[in-house]
């Protein structure tokens, strides 16, 4: 079955790039469908990452000799290609994190505990992961702000008839841009919009959204966003916390200690400028350039292409195992391929998730059982946990068969 | 290499799709406790009806979750009904060192590699020599780590269910 829409990305040709997926498991090819998890790592992010431990590797900010400042300007670098990345207007805006969990900790705890007083309103979505609801509800436990919630319409997508009276008094919005379960995208403008419209902060969790489709934070009006590396072919320990620098400057430190500090004596300290505001510590060098290396993979291919890729992935996913397994399989969230993302939950006849990437791990399929850090979303599915395929660059329409065939051994080996 | 058959015996496929004891129990004077392992949404509701002489009269179970944590479960209630809760206690340390979990080492967590079992009678060192009859069938999840907490999810509701009802009884 050909594939309906363009794709401008030979997903095939792509997999080469990246060497964990020549491997084999339980003696077959690994077909990996777990990208919402984390992303395999191309080659020039490895390479990248050994060569600074090879060449340059020294402590950033505070060295006078050659490799110090050689590697200072590689992690300075690698702030400019994010903030290029993510059209921030200034370096100060971006901030590095150990991951977006952590990002949206340091909103919480900084932005937040600044900002907010007990009855103050923040809104939520039943739709976010738990890294946008946790930490909201720690604060909820600390100081006693009220939680709203944004409900589903029964298709995968935000309910937003009752948007603004939701917002009404509302001090911050916090909504995801792209759902790790469902695959949809949010309206994001429409909600940063209505947010300011009510007086609110918008925090917005990119976490899905940055990997797979261009992101222009200006476009979004995004105040606060979250995302990590390691789901967009980057290494694990360093995420980003993009802030509008307005924002960031009033807001107190989150972490104390080293790089964060102008002056420290024994009756005090003084912070530094931003971003380093909020990088206390020795920062992840290696990891921020594995990051770097990223950016521009990602930008080598094109992020314009990466979303086509998956469109038409999706599209045919959607298409080809539908005929295939009809009602057997219902795949959660929107129809389309438009309004989501290479995410898909699914149900396969009345098998646990559990035991459906039992049989899937068998044959080499590599898919993700759980509840995905979302249980408020799992009980509004109505279930415990989904089985969820996710598409990256790296795949092609051979995984999405793989998968089919994967499905029919379990079907079988479950028959009754 | 595992394959899928040491995971999914046929004995466990037949509890997973006829599960023995469910249903519910009138509490009182039978307690209920629920279970429920965080990591996948595998859920047990157990009743547990103990008489005075300590013995599980009768015992229903409820819930949903993955073929494993289902048929455990089952197995679990025909194996524990009519027994006394010093046989149970005998029972779940059988069960839970064939998963290669001991009390010794950390509280319900997967234990040390291997253990000195011999598999006919189910006789493991500092463990009751016990028959674990159905159960043995169980014995290749250890090969799925993973699945070990989806095995055991019955048993530890079990043993909370059970000092529920010791507790009640002091």
């Amino acid at each position: 079955m050909a594939m309906t829409s363009t794709d401008p990305l030979d997903g095939t040709a792509v997999k080469a790039d990246f060497p964990l997926l020549a491997r084999q498991v339980h003696g077959k090819p690994i077909v990996y469908l777990d990208s919402a998890a984390t992303s395999q790592k191309p080659s020039v992010v490895l390479e990248a990452m050994d060569r600074y431990y090879e060449t340059i590797n020294a402590n950033v900010h505070r060295g006078v000799y050659a490799i110090a400042e050689e590697a200072t300007n590689a992690l300075e670098a690698t702030r400019g290609k994010v903030r290029r990345f993510v059209n921030a207007r200034s370096d100060a805006e971006i901030v590095f994190t150990k991951n977006a969990t952590e990002s949206l900790n340091l909103v919480v705890q900084s932005w937040g505990r600044a900002n907010l007083a007990e009855g103050d309103v923040v809104v939520l979505s039943h739709m976010e992961h738990h890294a946008n609801i946790v930490p909201w509800h720690i604060l909820r436990e600390q100081i006693g702000i009220e939680l709203r919630w944004i409900p589903l319409d029964g298709h995968g997508r935000l309910d937003l008839t009752d948007l603004d009276r939701l917002l009404d008094g509302a001090k911050a919005l916090g909504v995801t841009a792209m759902s790790n379960v469902l695959g949809t995208f949010t309206p994001v403008r429409r909600l940063t919009d209505a947010a300011h419209a009510a007086g609110a902060v918008a925090v917005i969790d990119a976490c899905q959204s940055v990997p797979h489709a261009a992101t222009d934070v200006q476009e979004m009006g995004a105040d606060l966003l979250a995302f990590s590396a390691h789901k967009m072919c980057g290494p694990t320990g360093i995420g980003v916390l993009y802030g509008r620098e307005e924002l960031l400057d009033a807001m107190p430190p989150f972490l104390g200690g080293g790089e964060m500090i102008r002056d420290v004596t024994v009756d005090g300290f003084t912070p530094n400028d931003l971003p380093w505001k909020f990088e206390a510590g020795t920062p992840p060098i290696a990891e921020a350039i594995g990051l770097g290396a990223a950016v521009d993979y990602l930008g080598s291919l094109g992020m314009d292409k990466v979303r086509a890729h998956e469109r038409a992935l999706t599209e045919y996913a959607l298409t080809s195992l539908g005929e295939r397994f009809g009602d057997d399989l219902r795949i959660h969230g929107p129809q389309n391929a438009e309004e989501r993302g290479g995410v898909m939950s699914f149900a396969f006849r009345d098998l646990h998730p559990h035991d459906i990437s039992q049989v899937l791990d068998q044959h080499a399929v590599c898919v993700r059982a759980g509840h995905h850090c979302a249980k408020p979303l799992m009980k509004i599915l109505g279930v415990g946990a989904t089985a969820r395929a996710s598409f990256y660059v790296y795949n092609d329409t051979s995984d999405v068969d793989a998968l089919g065939d994967a499905l029919d051994a379990a079907g079988e080996f479950f028959a009754f | 290499m595992p394959g899928l058959e040491d995971l999914y015996r046929e004995i466990i496929l037949d509890h997973y799709r006829n599960p023995r004891n469910r249903g519910e129990l009138e509490v009182p004077p039978a307690h209920r406790v629920e279970g429920f392992n965080p990591l996948c949404g595998d859920e047990i509701v157990l009743y547990l009806d103990v008489d005075d002489s300590g013995t599980v009269r009768d015992i229903r179970i409820s819930g949903q979750g993955c073929s494993i944590s289902q048929s455990s479960a089952s197995m679990m209630t025909s194996a524990v009904k009519g027994r006394t809760i010093d046989e149970i206690r005998d029972l779940t340390k059988a069960f839970k060192a064939m998963m290669s979990i001991h009390e010794s080492s950390l509280e319900g967590g997967e234990g040390a590699e291997g253990t000195n079992g011999d598999a006919a009678t189910g006789e493991i060192d500092g463990v009751p020599d016990v028959k674990l009859g159905d159960l043995e069938a169980l014995r290749g999840v250890v090969k799925f780590p993973v699945r070990i907490k989806c095995a055991t999810l019955a048993w530890n509701t079990l043993a909370q269910g059970l000092e529920d009802a010791a507790a009640e009884k002091a």
